[in-house]
């Protein structure tokens, strides 16, 4: 088995920690209950001023952003044509499918009148063209259909190396399905997530006077499109310095020096294009005022500091370092999208919101299934790649 | 590489400025409905009587709001709620006040119908802007997206819905008027066409000048509303905020509409990476 070649870790399932995720999913899940019969009033701090809050900034915002490692190691292999980040793929792929299914999840428990939700694709007639959230909608229901399609190879080689002679033969089958429409399925997953990503950063256009006008900007959809592409490489390193704590995985550490140096890229471009929008807009004034100003610099030293940190080659192939800089990537990206949607979103003195610790627990347990359908997935199916096989461990 | 990218790079920036700029030009902004009726509001004739908050509730079948220092026997709303499509609030600063009738603005350029996915909420006759349960999916962007803060969501309810004024469209069909208009003692809210209205404003400010702030509330701002203030006091006072002739509904517009006009650049993209990569597929670059 090569170095490369994706293998499940194998091991056994249960452990102290997934019981431990597993109790915080039952407590959301007592909870769900909660806020589906009596309303989201009742177990969140949601009101007519803050319209949303912990769930649609976090889980689905941040949540979807963070899922973008699959987009972001995909623009680099398969457009720019660097097969050698190859192996990153297929987690960064599983991250995302991960991520884009549970933000679906919370905008399901989220939205106050779900039953009609589902009937958006079947109603094209009802569809708000200019409305960004109905972009975003559409986008992502389709994008998390995309993802786990790119993920079934996993599937197919787990059949084609089972022993079984009917179930090798259908995996061999359908490995040689994906390899005819693999193109096709991969541009539709780089397509849906450059428009429904920078869609994300229009839908708080409409907050109009509401949002500070050093959030609101025509430049919206950009900023959220390339800063969400520098948080999917963030996850990317982040990732890795994880399953190869846990797994005992190979770190790639050459490959991800490599890729953090598209990392320094990235995040020149959006400090380039946030200082740019200001200037053009003429808000120079705002910048130096009052406690959005300091939002606006922390934004900035966050964006700043892993681009500072990596600038250098050499200090790239430190792993520490490397690791730090990506943490420091995602909480930038994570602050700048939460700030859009919450912190600089201003509806009026007369309201205020706080999560409740009910909307934080549920998003405990949202985060919770994740992780296990991770570990579990990673341990069965072949998706990190190289060190130990299943047949080893 | 590292040239590959920086080309890329630099293409992405020229190509998101040349297109911001192109942005701003296209798009005007709608004018209003040719049907368009609408209300008057003249803060210097309403004594906050609340007549019209309550013949509102009767109208739409809405109870009481009746907050605890009241004993349960005052209908008090404290602002417009999910239960209160019309309230009157007060305004005083040292000697100067004012009454000020809170409901729906039925814009020229709605934020909340520009917002909403699903076209529950839509400009409908007489460009009344109504709710359509039937397609909400309660997301609340609407609430998000108005400048007056108007729709309401029913948070303790679990099929809830969104509640604002639909300017009585229920009684309009029927021949009738708004309730509010209907009960006002003083002629402080009045019904008519946009047109009508506009004129009558113009006219009252013109006939007092002394009396009012030289300016019709809604007749441009935020793209233009059809119900119309005229006031003594200035209109940031009253909680009317200050919005641009151009609302954020038409600046989202323009950007969304240009991105995705046509859905020529959507599609465009993605025939060019679906060749990019088979072409890199081929080289054995990017291998699935
Ligand atoms: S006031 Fe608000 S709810 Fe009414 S039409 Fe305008 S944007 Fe919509
Ligand atoms: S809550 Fe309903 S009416 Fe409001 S934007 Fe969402 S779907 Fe439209
Ligand atoms: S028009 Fe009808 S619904 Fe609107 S405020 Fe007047 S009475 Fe209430």
């Amino acid at each position: 088995m090569s170095h490369d070649t994706p293998a499940p870790v194998g091991g056994r399932i249960v452990s102290p920690f997934l019981s431990g995720l597993l109790g915080l999913m039952a407590l959301a899940g007592l909870l769900l209950l909660w806020r589906f019969a009596a309303g989201l009033g009742a177990v969140t701090a949601l009101n007519d001023g803050y319209p949303w809050g912990l769930w649609i900034a976090f889980d689905v915002v941040v949540g979807t952003a963070l899922a973008c490692g699959g987009y972001a190691v995909a623009i680099l292999v398969y457009i720019l044509n660097r097969g050698e980040y190859h192996p990153l793929v297929r987690p960064a792929v599983l991250t995302s499918a991960l991520g884009y299914t549970l933000a679906g999840a919370a905008i399901v428990i989220d939205v106050g009148r779900y039953w009609n939700l589902f009937l958006i694709p079947v109603r094209p007639w009802t569809w708000n063209l200019h409305s960004p959230l109905l972009e975003v909608a559409l986008c992502v229901m389709a994008y998390i259909v995309v993802l786990w399609i790119e993920l079934s190879p996993a599937l197919f080689e787990k059949w084609r190396a089972s022993g079984d002679e009917a179930r090798a033969q259908k995996g061999e089958r359908w490995l040689g399905v994906w390899g005819k429409i693999a193109a096709f399925v991969i541009a539709l997953g780089l397509l849906l997530p450059t428009m429904h990503q920078s869609s994300l950063g229009t839908v708080m256009m409409l907050a109009g006077h509401k949002l500070h006008p050093l959030w609101n900007t025509p430049m919206l959809p950009l900023l959220f499109l390339v800063s969400c592409i520098g948080m999917g490489y963030g996850v990317v390193i982040f990732e890795s310095a994880v399953s190869g704590a846990v797994f005992g995985r190979p770190r790639h550490t050459a490959m991800l020096a490599k890729l953090s140096g598209a990392m320094v890229v990235v995040l020149g471009l959006y400090l380039v294009l946030r200082f740019a929008d200001v200037v053009i807009r003429g808000k120079l004034g705002l910048l130096f005022r009052d406690g959005y100003s300091l939002l606006f610099w922390l934004e900035i030293a966050l964006f700043a500091a892993p681009m500072v940190m990596l600038m250098d080659a050499g200090r790239r192939r430190n792993f520490p370092t490397l690791f730090r800089a990506a943490t420091l990537m995602l909480l930038a990206g994570a602050v700048y999208r939460f700030d859009t949607y919450l912190v600089a979103f201003r509806p009026g003195a007369q309201w205020a919101y706080f999560p409740s610790l009910w909307e934080i627990l549920i998003t405990a347990g949202v985060v919770a299934v994740e992780i296990a359908a991770y570990i579990v997935i990673v341990k069965r199916f072949p998706v990190l790649a190289g060190g130990r096989s299943a047949e080893s461990a | 590489m590292s040239v590959d990218r920086r080309t890329f790079l630099k293409g992405a920036a020229v190509a998101a400025a040349a297109g911001a700029a192109e942005v701003q030009a296209a798009h005007p902004a709608p004018e209003p409905p040719s049907d368009a009726v609408g209300m008057l509001y003249d803060a210097t004739l309403c004594i906050g009587c609340k007549t019209c908050v309550v013949a509102c509730r009767e109208a739409n079948g809405l109870k009481p709001v009746t907050p605890d220092w009241t004993d349960g026997l005052w209908d008090a709303p404290p602002g417009l709620d999910e239960h209160t499509k019309n309230v009157i609030e007060l305004y005083r600063e040292g000697d100067e006040q004012s009454y000020v009738k809170r409901q729906c603005m039925h814009c020229v350029d709605p934020g909340c119908v520009a917002a909403c996915p699903v076209k529950a909420l839509e400009k409908r006759k007489f460009g009344i802007v109504t709710w359509d349960g039937d397609r909400c999916i309660g997301c609340r962007y609407c609430q998000v997206a108005c400048p007056y803060e108007v729709p309401k969501f029913e948070w303790e309810s679990p099929v809830p819905k969104i509640v604002k004024c639909e300017l009585c469209l229920h009684r309009i069909e029927e021949g009738g008027q708004p309730a509010c208009c209907e009960v006002c003692p003083r002629g402080a809210i009045i019904y008519g066409t946009r047109k009508e209205l506009l004129a009558e404003a113009k006219r009252r400010i013109a006939a007092k000048p002394d009396l009012y702030v030289q300016k019709v509330y809604g007749e441009h701002d935020g793209g233009g509303t059809q119900v119309l203030y005229v006031s003594h006091v200035p209109f940031e006072k009253l909680g009317l905020p200050v919005l641009g002739e151009r609302g954020a509904a038409a600046a989202t517009r323009s950007v969304q509409g240009t991105i995705y006009k046509g859905f020529v650049a959507p599609v465009a993209l993605y025939a060019i990476l679906a060749g990019v990569i088979i072409r890199n597929r081929r080289s054995g670059g990017g291998e699935a």
